[in-house]
């Protein structure tokens, strides 16, 4: 009994160690820079160029086929109050009580480098497609909202109020990417405060009027290196926290998760010997209680 | 370690009272489940786009299955550290066990938007092998299963005493069957607990960023599977003084005394860990901070510490009331960590609140309900309790069956 016990003991300390371990080497694991797809699109949104004409609402629900939020304007007019199962683009405003400093933001996916809400995913409905373009296909999605409770930006939408819902979020227009056009909200852009391309040729563009342009900004490019950066970047002159752009740092969000998981699963290694051994130790405790049976004369 | 006594039906009448007015219960969550899928989850439900995830997901799930790992908890004493005295209670911690899974299964299924879409879960060329949910999903299905063939030979042995003789035949070819590919069965379902109630913990690390500090920690698994294992031990007590108070069983002190002993290393490993962790983290100044986080957090704590002291000699633990009292604050204790990290800690922005609706409430009481009729159904019908009924006790009392929830 002593020696079965023992190793049992052991067994569970072994594998409360290795849990300890993989969990405290991921704490330290420096997050390795996130490689963008050569190909990564993305949008540039300049909030001190935006006017709040909100004509990329009105086009976004056009190109994507989202139903008006009249439900704040008494069935009249489209007038959501933060992205929703009808609103996948919203241009929201920030005035400082105090100093009376203004912004316009606009809010849509970010389109992560290395999205939480792909990690999240069970069967794939969210997927880190061409161009880096975080898509959604429901055919896979059983609706249970892991990914809106992963994404650090809120941005993954349930339509909450239909029996046959879907997750709801900006896709960057990639149906009319496909077909040459730019997504709809930049196409229609009076005053380009939010202009489509390449994401390097856009973070080059931001890194250009930063520099030409001192004391205009906040001298930084949101969506550079948060979270692992993002497709979707951001100038301001007002400090991002403030537009609901959290100061995040530059661990994308699933790598801590996929270290430890990683970790403990590596080739599934670990469960199968984990069964292995509590067979074994049942199979030895089993014996032992036999042995001891008969010797007591029992069948 | 004797020869053990068999585990018997306990017989009597199944529809008593107390099981009829669970099965009103049970049935008015059946009309609001039915009621929920044919308006959708926002007519139903207080869940938003800030709380996605809410009472059915918090309790019915996170909080269920680890109050239903008696059978794993029992398990390992039993089959692991080699305590065989402790066998008779593996039986009826299983029933609650595969009862507390099967309703955590069904919540799922409820609450999901798209459960037609779950059969696609067990194809594996669509898995994505980085979703943690994904893995406590497959776990907690097969885990389900897992749970109720390990009760088959309770039915088996059921059935051989059938008044029909197709059952019979059934009975006596299955249980040979049964037995022998039970020990292989019980180490998987101690494997299956393992993985996904460490998991549960690993869930909330992609929510990382929104976490309160006096949660969001890389220890999330290891604390949660800690805490589950206390938790089943203690749901184990409970369950055990409660049937032999309501169902007139002989009391089983010595035995479950035995494991308010087993729960102090398990209990002292999950507050070392947890201290240890808020202390490395620099978060002991958020802990005392006496804000809404660190008061929660407080009361947490104190109800761990509270059941160790409770268990800490034996003394204490062969006080009957008092062991009993120990196994629910552990419970409770065990159930608030999880609100905490579901609920409490997470943090989508400042507009964001949720409290369940009256539905959720309803639905998730309602499935408790069906699942302590069912439990005592079960232990009339098939041969689960082991040991002799209380002298003169007296039958199942009507209201007093209430304190019996897990």
């Amino acid at each position: 009994m002593g020696i079965s016990r023992r190793s049992a003991l052991k067994a569970m300390a072994a594998a409360t160690a290795t849990i300890v371990a993989t969990t405290l080497s991921a704490h330290e694991t420096q997050a390795a820079a996130v490689v963008p797809l050569p190909d990564a699109v993305g949008m540039l949104y300049d909030a001190t160029r935006c006017v709040g004409c909100k004509a990329c609402m009105v086009a976004c629900n056009e190109a994507n086929d989202v139903t008006p939020d009249t439900s704040a304007s008494g069935g009249l007019w489209d007038m959501p109050v933060d992205l929703n199962e009808h609103a996948k683009n919203i241009i929201k405003l920030y005035r400082d009580s105090g100093t009376g400093a203004q912004s316009y933001v606009k809010r849509q996916c970010m389109h992560c480098l290395d999205p939480a809400c792909v990690n999240a995913c069970m069967l794939g409905a969210m997927q880190k497609g061409e161009k880096g373009i975080v898509s959604y296909n429901p055919d896979f999605c059983v609706g249970c909202r892991y990914c809106e409770m992963g994404c650090p930006f809120n941005v993954p939408k349930f339509e909450w109020s239909k029996a046959i819902p879907k997750v709801v979020k900006c896709e960057l227009c990639r149906h009319r990417i496909a077909k040459g056009l730019e997504p709809a909200c930049c196409e229609v852009c009076p005053v380009g405060a939010v202009i489509y391309g390449k994401r390097a040729d856009l973070l080059a563009d931001a890194h250009q009027r930063l520099a030409q342009n001192p004391g205009r900004y906040v001298p930084k490019v949101y969506g550079e290196h948060e979270v692992g950066g993002t497709q979707v970047l951001y100038l301001a002159h007002v400090e991002f926290e403030k537009l609901g752009l959290p100061a995040y740092g530059d661990e994308p969000v699933p790598s801590r998760v996929r270290a430890i998981q990683g970790g403990i699963y590596k080739g599934f290694v670990a469960p199968v010997a984990l069964y292995g051994l509590l067979a074994a130790v049942m199979l030895r405790n089993r014996e032992k209680s036999d042995s001891a049976k008969t010797e007591k004369g029992q069948p | 370690m004797n020869v053990q006594s068999r585990p018997q039906p306990l017989g009597g009448a199944i529809f008593t009272r107390p099981v009829q007015a669970l099965a009103v219960f049970a049935g008015i969550a059946g009309l609001l489940i039915i009621w929920r899928f044919i308006v959708g989850l926002g007519a139903s439900t207080a869940l938003n786009d800030g709380y996605p995830w809410g009472l059915w997901i918090a309790f019915d799930v996170v909080t269920g299955t680890a109050l239903s790992c008696g059978g794993y908890a029992v398990a390992l004493l039993v089959y692991i550290l080699n305590r065989g005295k402790y066998h008779p209670l593996i039986r009826p911690a299983l029933v609650t066990s595969a009862f507390g899974y099967t309703i955590a299964g069904l919540s799922v299924m409820i609450d999901i938007g798209r459960p037609w879409i779950a059969y696609k879960l067990p194809f594996f060329w669509d898995w994505n092998l980085n979703s943690v949910l994904l893995e406590v999903a497959l776990c907690i299905m097969s885990y389900t299963v897992v749970l109720w063939l390990e009760l088959s030979p309770a039915f088996l042995e059921a059935a051989r005493t059938s008044t029909y003789s197709l059952f019979r035949r059934v009975g006596d070819i299955g249980l040979p069957v049964a037995n022998k590919s039970l020990l292989w069965l019980v180490a998987l379902g101690m494997l299956l607990p393992t993985m996904h109630q460490s998991a549960l913990g690993s869930l909330m690390l992609l929510s990382g960023p929104r976490l309160h500090p006096l949660w969001n920690t890389s220890m999330l698994p290891l604390l949660f599977l800690l805490s589950c294992i206390a938790m089943g031990f203690g749901a184990v007590v409970m369950e055990g003084a409660l049937s032999s108070k309501f169902l007139g069983r002989k009391s089983e002190t010595d035995m479950l005394a035995g494991l308010g002993f087993a729960m102090l290393p398990v209990l002292g490993l999950y507050l070392g860990i947890r201290l240890i962790d808020l202390g490395v983290r620099g978060q002991f100044g958020a802990l005392f901070a006496f804000d809404h986080y660190s008061v929660m957090s407080l009361i947490e704590l104190a109800l761990f510490v509270t059941a160790g002291v409770l268990l800490a000699t034996d003394r204490r633990r062969r006080d009957a009331g008092n062991l009993f009292r120990a196994a629910m604050l552990l419970v409770l204790a065990g159930a608030l960590y999880r609100f905490d990290v579901y609920l409490v800690a997470f943090q989508p922005g400042p507009n964001w609140s949720y409290f369940p609706s009256i539905t959720e409430i309803l639905v998730t009481s309602g499935l408790v309900a069906g699942e302590i009729a069912g439990y005592i159904v079960l232990i009339k019908l098939f041969p689960i309790m082991t040991g002799e009924p209380q002298a003169a006790a007296a039958g199942p009392g009507g209201e007093t069956l209430w304190l019996a929830s897990r």
